[in-house]
């Protein structure tokens, strides 16, 4: 999910959508996705598989420097080099941007100041990539090194070096360190009151590291822009609408000069919401007057792209001994590397939305830090939240002698429970995934020695966002669907899945494409769950706009009133005896004739949906420890999540197994690590550790449905929740197999070793 | 770069001497390949895989074995007499990359590559294998112990080429084992490796060799530990000397994979563990 200014997250209790509840044909089958055979058999064209004629290679110069000020740059010995036919740096690019376009160009290349270990100084392209690496070599900048920060507690202590002078907003506490740039607080109920009425109020300390989405792909695109000022972009993104926006902004040229087309993705999840290179090689390409591909190494992909923020957190909960929550309180600090925008208040808002509260408050701080810029992770600043939150609750469990799963239920949010962060909650599933947990073997399952079990739960938002689809009806009476949101997931079977339920057709009469910025009209990201969702919407109404037009042909031959005519098995039919006696017209009969009965047929529908129901998760989990080198292996995962109704429900246990394996590398072994330099360390697939496929058990899930009343069949969205609880219930399974508590991730085996061996100091 | 495919060590080695600048032999690849699409492209690079021989695998007149330069890992796992014999030389050769990487990975190239951590030196060191070095100054037999220098560097002189490598015969009631550290299951460099290679007379342990990996700038030999277990039926005492004296050994670094005080501390808990499965191993075997 984007992070939005003034857009409001809706609850989704103002739409009334959900008016299908089955029984469904084809939704809720698991027929194979259309982009299958493409991508086992290596036909799909991904980023860096796009070539022009006379096509340059561009590298980009970055800086060596955590925060250094950018003397001079001397390009004359690159530009001289044969071979090379442009160099660009920063008075490429548009002037007098403001807000978050200036942050993205000031990210894309440094201006006056390199800010982190990675920035994009200047770039080259060349007739050949060993070229343009070469000529990276002969481009003279001259740094005054700067002292730099890249802990979030540091950065907002007096004396911190200041990364930019009156970035901040307004509304910041008094007496903030310059790098504190933005603040949230919301709640209600009074806390203090609510500490006073528990019988014990538990008070923690935690700390996250950045991790960084891991996609296999690296960002890749390859621009072109002709002497007529109009270009076009290939690129693997998860929303070209968005590149071509930025892309227009910080060239300096307008929207429609820009053609965007996106090609299949290798992972995203967040992390390909914004541009890096894009607008790098469309400058280049402007400026060589010829097609520039740019490649990003993986190197450069962990450097300069956008990973998470990391956090440092405070939580404070009271219990009575019944398990009722009193009262809850949360102060959470995140970086976001060197511009403003970590998405703290997400943090802050996801914390306690699980619970009913009737006190609660929480604080965010949005902190700047010579680091990449953080772009988007799945559900955004949820996870280290409920990392916080559910270890407390989950301590608070064991003091108090109460089952862990019985506590979140007494607790838990429900339809009319007025939710942490604002709304009031419209109906939710939360207690079902509870119910579900408690129900699965797996929760009664033994353990042995030096094993533990962990519970946690999690909330996202989920989202609409400006959505169009066009589906056009083929004169053989087959479909043909244009979407603009990348599928990353599976979505194109979920919208012929959706559109064949509508129509009455076959799955596989359908086809969807993922149409370019010029065929379609705007289209938000592929971002906070809100594809199947809103796409999906979409492609129901379209396919409904499509339907009333097949009827009125129908009407028209018939001569009777469309009213008469209903829409069935793929075919129109007489609505009953009254409305005459005719022959079914089928969807190919229709549209065999179409041209001569009123012209072409298609369906069309454009919106911004804004019932994205809301999302929880419960999370099982059993860790062994090795208590001599503090070694864990994840022994048995069970996701249980609310999908509303699962369109495809493979695709939708997909995600659930994704969120869970991505959030236990970030719970065990993933992080950024700086060195006193403020270089990254471990910039590679080697020492950035990831979970390979030996590292996971076979993660099970439970698909819990309560329709959202926001879409018509009860979708939710389903990408993102599941990487909110995986922190949190790790954490909790590693602790109860310790026997000691721990509260910063990554929980690498000497962090694990050192916390037992305190313990044991303590004892002795 | 220039790419050059020679059809004896002694055409190699002559290649060798007559190119300039940086210099490679090319074993596997999964080292060298990788680095040079990092950018490390050496000027002239010697291909070994076409030498007749380096794919072979042979008893050796004294009872040993002789392992061509080319010999993959899949190739050495599957092997069934080395398998019994040198089971942790084998288990260590095993573990390095994954199913793709073992296709070509050899253990040759594990130790001309000279990485501290690399996984199949110290259970070559413990095995007290050899290698044959052919140079401009002629063949000479080295032991695997006195390759590396350091990090990234070794002590063949310039031009000289490892033509193979010999494991020497197994000891009568002799086992061997190796075992690693890493924070994952696998794909992922050792924080700290150790192999020990013993043998027996009934219950009681006669000869030992320890060597530890990334504990140093190179794998060592830890004699300290080694004579902890002579003489010993492997009680805990025995145990608990050998795990002393293998947390002493080197002098490891604070780095991004590890502080010195985990790699000490990790040191001792496998030489315990992997001392148990080599002394398990050696009391099996005829
Ligand atoms: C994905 C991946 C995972 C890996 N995992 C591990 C691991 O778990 N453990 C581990 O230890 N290593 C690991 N490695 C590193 C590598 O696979 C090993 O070091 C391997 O044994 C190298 O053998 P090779 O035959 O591929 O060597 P090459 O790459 O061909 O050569 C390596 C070096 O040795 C030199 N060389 C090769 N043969 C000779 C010779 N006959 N004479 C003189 N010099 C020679 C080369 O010039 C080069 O400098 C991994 C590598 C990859 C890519």
């Amino acid at each position: 999910m984007a992070l939005d200014e003034g857009k409001d997250v809706k609850g989704g209790h103002d739409a009334r959508e959900y008016d299908h509840q089955g029984p469904f044909r084809h939704v809720g089958t698991r027929p194979d996705r259309p982009d299958g055979v493409d991508k086992v058999t290596g036909r799909a064209h991904f980023g860096a598989d796009a070539y022009a004629p006379g096509m340059l290679h561009a590298a980009i110069l970055r800086s060596p420097h955590a925060h250094a000020r950018i003397l001079k740059i001397d390009t004359s010995r690159a530009e001289a080099l044969e071979g090379v036919k442009a160099v660009v740096t920063r008075a490429d690019f548009a002037e007098g941007l403001e807000g978050e376009d200036w942050n993205i160009l000031e990210n894309i290349m440094a201006g006056e100041k390199a800010l982190y270990d990675g920035h994009a100084v200047a770039a080259v392209a060349a007739t050949s990539k060993f070229i343009a690496r070469d000529a990276l070599a002969l481009i003279e900048v001259e740094y005054e090194i700067l002292p730099h920060v890249t802990d979030v507690d540091e950065a907002m202590q007096p004396g911190a070096p200041v990364i930019r002078e009156g970035a901040a907003e307004p509304g910041l506490p008094e007496g903030m360190h310059p790098n504190v740039v933005r603040y949230h607080e919301s709640g209600h109920g009074d806390v203090e009151a609510g500490f006073a009425e528990a019988d014990l109020v538990i008070q923690r300390h935690f700390a996250t590291e950045a991790t960084h989405q891991g996609y296999i792909e690296p960002h890749a695109c390859l621009a072109q822009m002709g002497p007529d000022g109009r270009g076009d972009l290939w690129c693997t993104t998860q929303g070209h609408w968005n590149v071509q926006k930025l892309c227009a902004s910080l060239l300096g040229v307008e929207a429609s000069a820009i053609r965007v087309t996106a090609s299949e993705i290798g992972g995203g999840f967040g992390g390909k919401t914004t541009v890096f290179i894009e607008p790098v090689a469309m400058a280049l390409a402007r400026k060589s007057g010829r097609p520039v591909k740019l490649v990003m190494s993986r190197e450069e992909v962990f450097r300069a792209s956008g990973p998470t923020s990391s956090a440092s957190m405070d939580v404070r909960i009271g219990m009575k001994k019944d398990g009722t929550m009193t009262a809850a309180e949360g102060t959470f600090r995140l970086q976001g590397g060197a511009f403003p925008y970590a998405p703290m208040e997400f943090t802050a808002m996801c914390a306690f939305a699980c619970y009913d509260l009737k006190h609660v408050r929480q604080r965010g701080f949005d902190v700047m830090t010579n680091r990449p810029k953080q772009a988007a992770y799945r559900a955004p600043g949820s996870p280290m939240a409920a990392f916080a939150v559910e270890s407390v609750v989950d301590e608070l469990c064991q003091k108090l002698g109460l089952d862990p799963i019985e506590v979140r239920l007494k607790n838990a949010a429900r339809e009319g429970t007025r939710a942490s962060y604002g709304p009031t909650y419209p109906r939710i599933g939360l207690v079902e995934t509870l119910e579900a947990a408690r129900a699965h073997p797996h929760y009664s399952a033994p353990l042995g020695p030096n094993q533990g079990r962990g519970i946690a739960c999690g909330f996202w938002f989920n989202y609409g966002g400006e959505t169009s689809v066009t589906l056009a009806l083929s004169m053989d009476g087959t479909v043909q669907i244009a979407v603009g949101t990348p599928d990353i997931g599976g979505s194109r079977a979920s919208m012929a899945l959706m559109a064949a339920e509508e129509l009455g057709i076959p799955y596989e009469d359908i086809r969807v494409t993922i149409a370019d910025t010029a065929s379609l009209g705007f289209n938000e990201i592929s971002h906070g769950s809100r594809v199947t969702y809103a796409s999906g919407l979409a492609v129901i109404k379209a396919a409904r706009d499509a339907k009333r037009k097949l009827i009125a042909r129908a009407a028209d031959k018939w001569g009777i009133d469309p009213e008469a005519v209903e829409w069935r098995d793929g075919a129109a039919w007489p609505a009953g005896d009254n409305a005459g006696s005719f022959e079914p017209l089928t969807i190919r009969e229709i549209c065999a004739e179409m041209g001569a009965t009123g012209g072409p047929i298609a369906g069309h529908y454009e919106a911004t949906p804004e019932g994205a129901g809301v999302s929880f998760a419960t999370h099982i989990v059993d860790a062994e420890l090795d208590p001599e080198t503090g070694k864990v292996t994840i022994l048995r995962y069970t996701v249980v999540q609310d999908a509303g109704k699962a369109v495809h429900p493979s695709y939708v246990e997909g995600q659930f197994q994704g969120g869970a394996a991505q959030g236990i590398g970030w719970a065990l072994n993933e992080e950024y690590i700086y060195g006193e330099d403020g270089r990254l360390q471990n910039p590679g697939f080697l020492d950035y550790r990831i979970p390979v496929a030996s590292d996971l058990p076979m993660i099970d899930t439970v698909i819990v449905e309560v329709p959202n009343p926001g879409h018509p069949y009860g979708v939710r969205g389903v990408g993102e929740t599941s990487i909110c609880p995986p922190l949190a219930a790790v954490a909790n399974a590693v602790s109860n197999a310790a026997g000691v508590r721990l509260r910063q991730l990554p929980m690498r085996p000497a962090r694990i070793l050192e916390a037992l061996e305190a313990q044991t100091d303590g004892e002795g | 770069m220039q790419y050059l495919k020679p059809a004896s060590f002694e055409e190699a080695v002559a290649m060798a001497g007559e190119a300039h600048g940086d210099v490679r032999f090319l074993a596997g690849g999964t080292d060298l390949l990788v680095r040079m699409r990092m950018g490390a492209v050496p000027d002239v690079l010697i291909d070994l895989k076409h030498i007749p021989g380096v794919y072979d695998i042979e008893r050796t007149e004294n009872g040993g074995w002789r392992i061509g330069v080319a010999v993959p890992g899949a190739e050495l796992t599957e092997h069934a007499g080395l398998r019994a014999d040198w089971p942790g030389v084998v288990e260590a050769v095993g573990l390095i990359g994954s199913t793709q990487v073992q296709g070509r990975a050899t253990p040759v190239g594990n130790l001309a590559n000279a990485s501290p951590a690399a996984d199949s030196v110290p259970a070559l060191i413990a095995a007290g294998a050899e290698v044959e070095v052919l140079g401009p100054g002629g063949r000479r037999r080295v032991a695997v112990g006195d390759i590396p220098a350091g990090p990234g560097r070794t002590r063949l002189a310039q031009g000289e080429v490892i033509s193979a490598l010999y494991l020497p015969p197994r000891a009568a009631h002799g086992g061997d084992a190796y075992q690693r550290f890493i924070p994952r299951t696998e794909m992922d460099i050792a924080v700290v490796g150790c192999a020990v290679s013993l043998s027996r007379d009934g219950n009681v342990i006669t000869e030992a060799r320890v060597a530890l990996g990334a504990m140093a700038p190179t794998a060592l030999m830890v004699e300290e530990a080694a004579s902890a277990l002579v003489g010993t039926t492997l009680g805990e005492e025995a145990l608990e000397a050998l795990s002393e004296a293998a947390s002493a050994a080197g002098r490891p670094i604070d780095d991004k994979r590890g502080t010195a005080k985990f790699r000490r501390h990790v040191a001792g808990v496998l030489a315990r563990r992997v001392a148990l499965v080599a002394y398990e191993r050696a009391g099996d075997a005829k």
